[in-house]
């Protein structure tokens, strides 16, 4: 499988501290791609950098072969890199229709349009329906997202990355935070994803990892500690002192 | 059946934009005042181009989230321009005055645009109080061509379209900004619903994730603010064209602080609360002035305190109280999620924090 986002030697320091110190990361076209970690171990710290709110302080980022470390962030997105956030980045006073009509038209090149009235356009608006329908928020779209409960807003939230219609999908713990009996609806829908897009996922609870990744990277201390697929990782002896450790440590 | 589900939607967004009963009836009462109160021609003048001044703050705060303490500096450009154009007889015509003077305030309007697109609330206030400042002292630099502290007398403003002299009593002056008024309130709302609209308001809400949906967050803000900036020029050409005179006070600190105060009583992001805004604090001046001519200033600084105050907590008791106590609810029953309700504005940008960093 051809490689679709590569990292070489990237690295980021706050001051003094190496948040992610030299990682090369090779992510395959349609792969599921898990990037897991300790806390602490950088793993936001690379979303960020892959998707240009942070600047790196060394190395390289490279999408489909092309060199984006430079790009501006809204630039990746229309180059078909997408995001979810850990903690939700939504547009609170707005509502879920609102909210992906508008992602929907940018990625169209109709948001700079100021001539005509938001949803005069039938292939915005169908789409917006489908993806609506699709993450279950129909029952709510005309609700201010700011008032949506919390497992919803996480729908949006992926929701959100989808209407961008992205080739690679980075997803930063979707599930965080959502209550036991919710996590279900939100993992069908990140296990319904097209095959052809690339998702590289975040995550902490070992679970889901192990039944939706077909790779799995391991972060530690912001360096890429084991690579390789589910089965050999969780063999590894280190990853289980690194995980181990963790746990006994609380 | 989805396709019925398209259909709802569709009509829900048309009927978003669709005007509302009190919308015409705002406009119906602003025409009736032509006719109903012809003797009040030269306040109501002075209120219309307050209105479109206000309304030119509120698509930059109301929409996209800039404040602004030094709106006067568009407003002034806009005046000089006018009355020079006028004095030196070089466009005599005010329509066409009008429109160039306005482009001369979006030229500046884009030129300082790309400052207030980084900072804090509190950096754009003082830089935009600082260019406003800058602009009153290039002006009182060059009294040749200004009239400096004098003001710039013998500004004589011809008849418009050639056809309507300007009267003493203010009948042509206030159908001349009335109808300009309606006319740039027409543009402001056709935008206002339009998808560039809708990025603005994303933008203000959220300008982090406003980037992560492939909007250009610079180039948005740097459209709104030169386009602002247009109302704004054109608003001080009005008072120019009306008034046969420009002078320094069209620059001053108070009157961008006025306007923020008239925004304040109206009210953001509706397109009305300037227009409304502009009404009461025109009246209040008004009738404060003729009550006490000497203390004004006190009784307006105090129902301003006033309104500030209780009005804000009137109606954050009626919306904002409700949506956070539903907010408080909500989080309980969501364990280990307290996630702030906004991101700070525009985190990220320039500064190194990390935003959906969790721990």
């Amino acid at each position: 499988m051809p490689v679709v986002l590569e990292t070489v030697n990237l690295e980021k320091h706050f001051g003094g501290i190496a948040a992610v110190a030299g990682v090369s990361l090779k992510v395959e076209k349609g792969a599921r791609h898990a990037l897991i970690g300790p806390n602490g171990a950088g793993k936001t710290t690379v979303i960020n950098l892959l998707t240009g709110v942070l600047r790196p302080s060394a190395g390289r980022i490279v999408l489909e072969g092309e060199d984006i470390t430079s790009l501006e962030a809204y630039r990746r997105v229309r180059r078909g890199l997408a995001r979810t956030f850990q903690i939700n980045q939504l547009f609170l006073d707005l509502t879920p229709l609102e909210t992906v009509g508008l992602a929907i038209s940018e990625r169209m090149g109709l948001g700079g349009q100021w001539w005509r009235h938001v949803g005069t356009n039938s292939t915005v608006v169908a789409e917006l329906v489908e993806i609506l329908e699709r993450f279950h928020l129909t029952d709510v779209m005309y609700a201010r997202t700011g008032n949506l409960p919390y497992g919803k807003q996480r729908l949006l939230e992926i929701a959100l990355a989808i209407a961008c219609r992205p080739q690679v999908l980075l997803l930063d713990e979707p599930a965080a935070g959502v209550p036991e009996e919710e996590r279900h609806e939100i993992l069908a829908t990140v296990a319904a994803l097209p095959a052809h897009v690339t998702v590289l996922l975040i995550e902490h609870d070992m679970d889901i990892v192990f039944s939706f990744a077909d790779r799995i990277s391991v972060l530690v201390n912001g360096a890429l500690f084991v690579d390789g697929p589910p089965e050999e990782v969780a063999r590894d002896p280190r990853v289980k002192a690194v995980y181990l450790g963790e746990s006994l440590d609380g | 059946m989805p396709s019925s589900l398209v259909e709802q939607v569709s009509k829900h967004l048309a009927a978003r934009a669709r005007w509302k009963p009190l919308e015409y009836a705002f406009w119906l009462a602003a025409v009736a005042s032509v006719f109903l109160l012809p003797g009040r021609h030269l306040i109501l003048t002075e209120i219309a181009w307050l209105a479109l001044f206000a309304l030119s703050l509120d698509l930059i705060l109301g929409y996209a989230g800039i404040i602004s303490l030094g709106h006067a500096a568009f407003f002034g450009l806009g005046s000089y321009t006018a009355a020079l154009l006028a004095k030196h007889g070089i466009i005599s015509e005010p329509v066409l005055a009008l429109i160039v003077s306005g482009l001369a305030a979006a030229v500046l309007g884009f030129g300082t645009s790309f400052l207030v697109l980084r900072g804090s609330d509190l950096t754009r206030l003082m830089v935009t109080l600082g260019v406003a400042l800058i602009m009153r002292e290039i002006a009182n630099q060059i009294p040749e061509i200004t009239g400096g502290a004098d003001g710039l007398q013998g500004v004589i403003v011809g008849p418009i379209l050639g056809i309507f002299q300007f009267d003493i009593f203010g009948h042509v002056s206030y159908l001349y900004c009335l109808a300009v008024l309606f006319v740039l309130f027409l543009l402001a709302r056709r935008i206002v619903y339009s998808p560039f609209g809708l990025s603005l308001r994303a933008v203000k809400g959220n300008s982090l994730r406003a980037s992560s949906i492939g909007i250009s967050v610079n180039a948005r803000l740097v459209a709104i603010y030169t386009f602002a900036a247009f109302y704004a020029g054109v608003a001080g050409a009005l008072l120019a064209q009306t008034t046969s005179f420009a002078s320094l006070d069209v620059f001053s600190f108070e009157r961008s602080a006025d306007l923020l105060l008239v925004l304040i009583i109206g009210g953001t992001g509706y397109l009305y609360g300037g227009l409304i805004g502009a009404v009461i604090f025109k009246l209040m001046q008004d009738w404060i002035a003729n009550l006490t001519p000497q203390y004004w200033q006190f009784w307006i600084g105090l129902v301003l305190v006033l309104i500030v105050l209780v009005g804000r907590e009137r109606i954050s008791l009626l919306t904002g109280g409700v949506r956070a106590l539903a907010e408080r609810v909500t989080r309980r029953f969501t364990p280990g999620a307290t996630p702030p309700p906004y991101a700070p504005p525009l985190a990220g940008k320039g500064s190194e924090q990390l935003p959906g960093e969790g721990r």
